[in-house]
């Protein structure tokens, strides 16, 4: 009741807006959306085969969808959920970055070892670049001149330049990097082994590994602990790093790296997504179907809420 | 047009500086071979398991195009060599590759040919045994300049035994085949039930007396001898089949005399792979290996496929195409290469058997995948599955 009561007033001092959160359910076929504010489910809206990675525009006018066995992207209207177009993505696209501009799109296609990058108001395939076996994790600098994509079988991740899409440098890190993630003002770029169970925190402007985060739980076995999504605050202080089957979201402090806490969510937890004013994460756990919500602030799980099949990817709409 | 332009000019510029090697363009090679030493037995019993002329080698195939797509970054090419043979000619074949200066073999035998074979390379070369599940071959015949990427029949037995364990099936009627491969098959479920509990409260051997195996599909005879054969057992949970020879476990099925689930060699069957594994990234796995081999993957090509790959993450890791750094490297503590099977794959060093979490699968689906969480291990819960430090028979002699 006391949690309850904590909880009203929270909602009551910050008036923020409600944003829709959008949950892509990898076996349902089907987009989940939420509402921030109330954390109740909106609806639930077919959109095609096998959807993963998911975005939105920095306007937030088109929902942008991994649809990785139809072999492209499905650009949805985010009120209605009507599909508006679609985008060439090259094959089983998995999981895609957008510049900040919130032009083009670069897109990992995991069977096909390419990084594809499209131009979301052409709908035209600029490049095709050649990566790593199995690229999944995508990342964009602040300043979007850089762009990273990791390869989960070649263990690296490749840092591409976006003006003249080449690779500039590689870095070798532990067995499947699933995730790329920069801090806010670029200094630190953290990717997630899930295998090796690391983060690699890498300094950007040498490429080279400058720390690497190491997890352990009491009570789950070092072998469930497997790094998959990262979100970093935008004053840099806090990371969040979901550990897959070992059900935890680690709280990391962004200036020193070292683990602060573990949070219990849900069950196979991989990607995260904060609200616009960062007072929610919320965690899509693909074995237990359900999204955890965290309150940044408190680094407390205060809810749960159930969705679709195997939920993968998760966006939040911004204000 | 134009987009192929920018795909090739990307591709040049790669090969041409990888960020990592910008002084050095000169390619390293790393050479293997894959041996494959054909039995020519009697088919299998069920015409779906005939084997694919390709088998193995589309695993080799992946593992080198995997490999090669990291070499680019890395200024490596990989190759591997297939030969297809017979227990014969397998001997000459492995000296002429011996000969030919490739120096990582793997071998794809049953046990008796993957010793002699690994007795014959000696120091002169390092077997990757990608078929072989004796345990003899990682005990008391373990030989130091052999890497075991095929579980062991005591790792599938005690993958089995785990699951049964934890279904609250401990008692289990034993049906053994009479060949010498389905004794030492059942001595390790004899094993497998003393070291975690179960009963074997019922041990037949099913005699091989050749005759009418495949006639009219082997249902007309099966249905009447399978009942026959199982009746009267003391009262079990579960009947566990121990058929490495093919013969009789595919008929189990239905036709035991009581009620219970068939498991081991056929029903639910311990497996390193299935074309059917979806999770911890293995979707992209199949659908890969479906594109190049245009057909589902079999376990020979997912323990060819891991063999090669071991060697190909020992060549990034080390940034060197030497293969006594590249043995060493695989051979050391700090080794593991990623599977498809949700953690990372290392070697025993007491007896270089590659640790691996085990799938226990029936025709369609994987059904568990052991060890199961409940046994627990100091070290690791991997070495739950198949014979830990303290129980070795394995004594390497002077390393070579």
């Amino acid at each position: 009741m006391k949690h309850l009561l904590t909880l009203t007033l929270c909602l009551a001092a910050a008036p923020a807006l409600a944003n829709r959160v959008f949950v892509s359910n990898e076996k349902g076929n089907d987009v989940t959306v939420l509402d921030s504010e109330t954390l109740e489910v909106i609806g639930t809206y077919p959109v095609g085969n096998r959807p993963r990675g998911i975005t939105i525009s920095p306007d937030g006018s088109e929902l942008y969808v991994c649809a990785s066995d139809d072999n492209l992207v499905r650009v949805f209207d985010p009120e209605t959920m009507e599909e508006m177009h679609t985008l060439p993505s090259g094959p089983d696209p998995e999981l895609f970055v957008l510049h900040p501009s919130g032009n083009p799109l670069y897109v990992a296609n995991e069977d096909d070892n390419l990084v594809t990058v499209v131009d979301t108001k052409t709908h035209e395939v600029l490049a095709e670049i050649p990566v790593g076996v199995e690229p999944e994790g995508m990342g964009v600098s602040p300043d979007g001149q850089v762009v990273i994509n990791t390869s989960e079988t070649t263990n690296m991740a490749h840092f591409i330049d976006s003006d003249s899409f080449e690779i500039v440098a590689n870095v070798l890190v532990d067995s499947r990097p699933r995730f790329a993630e920069y801090n806010h003002d670029g200094s630190k770029l953290y990717v997630s082994s899930e295998i090796g169970g690391t983060v690699s925190v890498i300094d950007p402007s040498t490429q080279q590994i400058a720390h690497k985060i190491e997890f352990e739980i009491p009570g789950v076995l070092p072998e469930a602990i497997q790094p998959v999504g990262v979100r970093v605050t935008s004053d840099g202080k806090k990371v969040f790093v979901a550990l897959g089957p070992a059900n935890r979201v680690a709280v990391i402090d962004g200036e020193t790296d070292e683990v602060r806490d573990y949070l219990l969510v849900g069950q196979r937890v991989w990607q995260m997504a904060f609200t616009p004013d960062e007072r929610y994460l919320f965690t899509t756990n693909g074995n237990s179907n359900d999204v955890s919500v965290i309150d940044v602030a408190e680094e407390e799980v205060v809810k749960s809420i159930p969705v679709g099949q195997q939920p993968w990817g998760v966006v939040v709409a911004p204000d | 047009m134009f987009k192929r332009i920018i795909v090739l000019l990307a591709g040049v510029w790669l090969c041409a500086v990888p960020a990592a090697a910008q002084q050095q363009p000169e390619v390293a090679v790393i050479r293997a071979a894959v041996l494959r030493v054909d039995d020519p037995g009697l088919p299998p019993i069920s015409r779906l398991d005939l084997p694919p002329e390709d088998l193995a080698f589309a695993g080799a195939r992946l593992a080198i195009e995997d490999n090669d797509t990291t070499g680019r970054f890395m200024n490596q090419d990989f190759e591997a060599e297939e030969i297809a043979t017979d227990p014969g000619s397998a001997g000459a074949e492995l000296d002429r590759l011996i000969e030919d200066g490739i120096q990582f073999i793997v071998v794809l035998a049953d046990d008796a040919t993957t010793l002699a074979l690994a007795d014959q390379a000696g120091d002169r070369a390092m077997i990757l045994n990608a078929m072989a599940r004796g345990d003899n071959l990682r005990g008391t015949d373990c030989r130091f300049n052999t890497i075991h990427v095929a579980p062991s029949n005591a790792m599938l037995a005690d993958a089995l035994a785990q699951f049964l364990m934890w279904k609250n099936w401990p008692r289990w009627f034993l049906i053994e085949g009479s060949h010498p491969a389905d004794t030492a098959l059942a001595d390790a479920y004899r094993r497998a039930a003393t070291k975690f509990g179960a009963r074997i409260v019922e041990d037949r051997v099913y005699e091989d007396t050749g005759g009418a195996r495949r006639t009219d599909s082997g249902h007309v005879q099966v249905q009447k001898q399978m009942p026959v054969f199982t009746q009267r057992a003391e009262d079990h949970d579960v009947v566990v089949a121990a058929d490495e020879a093919d013969v009789f476990a595919s008929y189990l099925p239905y036709q035991v005399w009581d009620p219970r689930p068939v498991t081991g060699s056929a029903g639910l069957v311990p497996r390193s792979w299935h074309p059917a594994m979806e999770a911890w990234g293995a979707s992209q796995f199949q659908n890969r290996f479906e594109e190049l081999a245009n057909r589902p993957i079999r376990e020979p090509d997912y323990q060819t496929w891991l063999a090669l790959r071991m060697i190909g993450e020992a060549a990034t890791r080390t940034q060197s195409a030497d293969p006594q750094t590249l043995r060493e490297f695989m051979l050391s503590e700090q080794f593991e290469v990623a599977g498809f099977k949700g953690q990372k794959l290392t070697l025993r060093d007491w007896d270089h058997q590659v640790r691996q979490p085990i799938l226990l699968t029936t025709g369609k689906l994987t059904a568990s995948v052991s060890p199961q969480e409940q046994f627990l291990h100091q070290i690791s819960q991997l070495d739950t599955l198949g014979i830990d430090r303290p129980e070795t028979e394995c004594k390497f002699r002077e390393a070579t």
